[in-house]
């Protein structure tokens, strides 16, 4: 029953993106739809727990839909369930949000449609199980989103951004849709259960693989694939970059996952080993962009680019344990990336509601003129800092489980004997650690330059605190951020059916473990206790808190901020975004990023300011993306001329292709 | 089905082949009208004997509409059409001669070995008619861009849509409904063509459709 019910909730959403057309010019149009939004949002959520608590079998339905005499399959199975729930939770809480945050709105009219018809395309992405209902879930979702992106489509660089992300959305279902035919096999037939049971040989599989990268990894945000998600992110409306960047880049990694883990057999060790690699590269190429960006939203975009590789140098891990026969420790690289798949949307779903909160308040999304937040926004100050503790990997939040286990895998992997894994796991290690320290340095950054300090700008002067309706969703999502890494072993055991239908085994079980501790492997190897370093933190924060008001004066003392070296007045002097980056811009951007900085000094007597610019390179978009589209645009300037051919050349053209069409099936044969 | 049979449909497929390649080679458009007649003639026996042989008294009407609307309608009405623009006497030629016969028979030669190639599971006579038939369309193509005058191209276009037909009764058991489509679609675009042809003349004074690419500018 449970996938009917899950199929319920996404007809709910559908339909209420229906019923928004003619409503979102009513009063409270924002309010009802949201509402109506976060119900089967929530539903779906439940089902989804249900399922993977109670451990249901997987259910399946067939409707009259799509292809006649086809139909649509759908199916509810482990994975499905946890997909759900990270779906369910994140698209309520957001829908919360955006009760009040979409009073703000300045077009609802093309919003409210299509938001709640996205999250019903993702949970019928999550649900599908044929190939066809599939491709066309994701479709839906991927234009839906666009549409969403192209909300203020006036505002400058929207439209470029809707353009390259439709461009790589439609490049992205084009390798799916290949990955998909050269799955069947010839056969006809393209539902799950006919894939599952057909085998592919080595050249075949890692053209799926690829493909696959290719399709899901340019929707989760995979470099050199990721281009789109900095453009998009910070077009959209705050609540749908959260949305687009909590969610939907997860719904590509189930893609991923349900192909390579449960369509396809063992891939080979080599696949799995670049599927591991372009983790590590993502994650430190995101971190990188994300370390120089300003722009607080176009960063938080960047940071989703790192923990997608974060979550692909696990998804590697594991299929190359799975290739290598190490059942238990495929298991826990797994968990390792889908808990981190559920940490991600919880934490990267806060940041950006408070990243929209910050745009509604001060009206910028430029870091260098917000500060002193704190003051004016206190309750998304403290929330947001969970946000970034979490995304930083830092105990006793959730981020670090997920980080830790990722590390746990790597330190299992001398068990594998390929010598390509030897030596490429430490070194992914090595840049996920790299990655894990310049995150925590960049949300230092971002809660520093943007809460911290004195208002840099007359708008962050007068910021006053969001609604209560945003207010409530991050408070929730704060603290789910908190639970999780405090009890981490629950989420464990929740994945056990899943690694268990995938890879046929599991993580041990650990509800046992005394005191709340999880155990990864033995533990006589490593262990941690989420439970006892949050109590540890919290009484010896208290008690040098309690020390410090107890023993030293208890005077009120005024004196001016920052005097240390800090005489001048005006708050624009004060450490910025641009100053705290400057140390790894020298170090890494210079090589990374060809940074480069320019320091102009007028001479005496001159009266221009003195300037100091930074310029930065995108060489990933200059290698690839630029000479891509030069290319094109010259040949259609040459192919230009098929457009105005005599009638007897188009007949000819006509009749040479056709002949060396035959000609080729001819030699075919 | 006995041997005298299979010779006799090959024998007539083959001819319309035959009257295909016929129709490259006339360079005066009367002369051209009466192998097109003879081309559709050949076509309603081909049809004719294909109805004895399978038993399908639908292909009779096949190919009674084949003879009485391709072989004597069609060309009659051009016929007058070219008397009317008093273009019965002009040669024209784009391609040399002997290098349309070359290709003819090069495009013959391929749909040969790829028909029989792909059809190895048909019946013998299934597969002939289809080689045939792929000829005929191919060289029906071949003329309509060996030739300038718009009529010349109106009968490549129609000798492509015998090919057509030739195919579909080939095969057993194709529905009489589809035979009666394709014949009044061929009608249609006979109709639709020749207004246009009219058209063309008052404009321009020619048929050539050279006249057209000089109106917009390029080079003939």
């Amino acid at each position: 029953m449970a996938v009917e019910f899950a199929l319920i909730a996404a007809g709910a959403l559908l339909l209420t993106g229906i019923a928004a057309i003619p409503l979102s010019h009513h009063r409270r149009a924002a309010e009802l739809v949201y509402g109506a939004s976060a119900l089967p949002c929530g539903f779906a959520g439940v089902i989804g727990l249900w399922a993977l608590v109670a451990n249901a079998a997987p259910t399946t339905v067939t409707l009259p839909l799509g292809l006649p005499w086809i139909g649509a399959h759908f199916r509810l199975d482990g994975l499905g369930a946890f997909f759900l729930i990270v779906l369910g939770l994140g698209g309520a809480l957001n829908s919360i949000y955006a009760i009040g945050h979409g009073r703000h709105e300045t077009e609802p009219g093309r919003v409210l449609p299509f938001y709640p018809a996205f999250l019903g395309a993702m949970l019928s992405v999550v649900l599908a199980d044929d190939a066809f209902s599939f491709l066309l879930s994701w479709e839906v979702m991927s234009l839906l989103s666009w549409g969403l992106v192209l909300v203020h489509h006036r505002a400058g660089g929207t439209q470029r951004a809707g353009y390259v992300y439709l461009m790589m959305a439609a490049f992205g279902t084009m390798s799916l849709l290949l990955a998909f035919g050269l799955m069947t096999g010839g056969a006809e037939n393209y539902g799950f259960d006919a894939l599952r049971a057909a085998t592919h040989g080595p050249a075949a599989m890692a053209a799926v693989l690829v493909l696959m990268l290719m399709g899901a990894g340019s929707k989760a945000g995979l470099v050199p694939l990721h281009v789109w998600l900095p453009l998009a992110h910070p077009a959209a409306p705050s609540h749908v970059s959260a949305l687009m960047s909590g969610i939907m880049t997860k719904i590509a990694v189930y893609g991923f996952v349900r192909v390579a883990f449960d369509l396809l057999g063992p891939v080979p060790w080599p696949m799995a080993m670049v599927v591991m690699i372009l983790g590590g590269i993502t994650a430190v190429m995101g971190v990188m962009q994300a370390l120089m960006e300003h722009d607080i939203k176009r960063l938080l975009a960047y940071h989703t680019v790192e923990n997608i590789g974060i979550i692909f140098i696990g998804l590697g891990l594991a299929l190359a344990f799975r290739a290598e026969g190490l059942t238990a420790a495929a298991a826990l690289a797994l968990v390792a990336a889908l808990f981190h798949v559920l940490n991600h949307s919880l934490f990267k779903s806060l940041l950006f509601m408070g990243a929209g909160a910050i745009l509604n308040a001060t009206g910028t999304r430029d870091m260098e003129r917000m500060g002193g937040l704190i003051h004016r926004m206190p309750v998304t100050a403290v929330v947001f800092l969970a946000g970034c503790v979490a995304i930083s990997a830092l105990p006793p939040f959730n981020g670090f489980v997920s980080e830790w286990l990722t590390f746990q895998a790597i330190l299992v992997s001398p068990d594998l004997s390929p010598w390509g894994l030897k030596i490429s796991a430490p070194a992914v290690g090595a840049l996920l650690a790299l990655a894990a320290a310049l995150a925590a340095t960049c949300f230092v950054k971002v809660y520093g330059v943007t809460f911290l300090g004195r208002s840099r700008g007359a708008e962050a002067a007068a910021a006053r605190e969001t609604d209560r309706w945003s207010l409530g969703a991050m408070v929730v999502l704060a603290g789910l951020c908190l639970v999780i890494g405090i009890l981490p072993g629950f989420v464990i055991d929740l994945l056990a059916p899943v690694t268990q239908a995938l890879l046929g085994g599991a993580m041990p079980h650990q509800a046992d473990s005394p005191w709340l501790t999880i155990i990864p492997v033995a533990a006589s190897r490593s262990s941690y206790n989420g439970f006892l370093v949050a109590v540890f933190i919290a009484l010896s924060a208290g008690t040098m808190a309690w020390a410090v008001h107890r023993f030293a004066s208890r005077r009120l003392r005024r004196a001016p901020a920052w005097d240390c070296g800090f005489p001048d007045p005006s708050p624009v002097t004060q450490y910025g975004a641009g100053s705290f980056a400057q140390p790894v811009r020298r170090v890494l951007g210079s090589v990374l990023m060809r940074a480069r900085e320019e320091v102009f000094m007028p001479p005496p007597g001159d009266l221009r300011p003195a300037r100091h610019e930074v310029h930065l390179r995108d060489l990933i978009w200059e290698r690839s993306y630029a000479p891509l589209a030069a290319f094109i645009q010259a040949a259609a300037t040459r192919l230009n001329v098929m457009q105005t051919l005599t009638i007897r050349r188009y007949l000819a053209l006509v009749v040479f292709s056709l002949v060396s069409l035959l000609v080729v099936l001819t030699l075919w044969n | 089905m006995n041997a005298t049979a299979f010779d006799v449909a090959h024998m007539l497929a083959g001819s319309v082949v035959l009257v295909s390649f016929m129709m490259l080679y006339q360079d005066r458009l009367l002369a051209l009208l009466n192998v097109f007649a003879l081309h559709a003639a050949l076509l309603s026996a081909a049809v004719a004997w294909q109805a004895t042989i399978q038993g399908a008294p639908h292909l009779y009407v096949t190919a009674a509409i084949a003879l009485f609307f391709k072989a004597m309608i069609i060309p009659a009405a051009l016929h007058r059409i070219i008397r009317r623009l008093g273009i019965h006497r002009e040669v024209e030629q784009v391609v040399g001669t002997g290098i349309t016969m070359l290709a003819g028979m090069g495009l013959v030669a391929l749909s040969i070995s790829l028909m029989l190639n792909l059809t190895a599971s048909a019946d013998a006579l299934a597969r002939e008619d289809l080689a045939f038939a792929l000829s005929v369309v191919l060289l029906g193509l071949l003329m309509m861009i060996t030739r300038r005058n718009a009529v010349s191209q109106v009968v490549g276009f129609m000798s492509l849509e015998n090919g057509l037909i030739l195919a579909a009764t080939g095969a057993r058991g194709m529905p009489l409904v589809v035979e009666i489509s394709v014949a009044f679609s061929v009608l249609i675009a006979f109709i639709v063509i020749g207004v246009f042809l009219f058209r063309i003349r008052e404009r321009f004074d020619t048929v050539d459709d050279s006249a057209l690419e000089r109106f917009r500018g390029d080079v003939g």
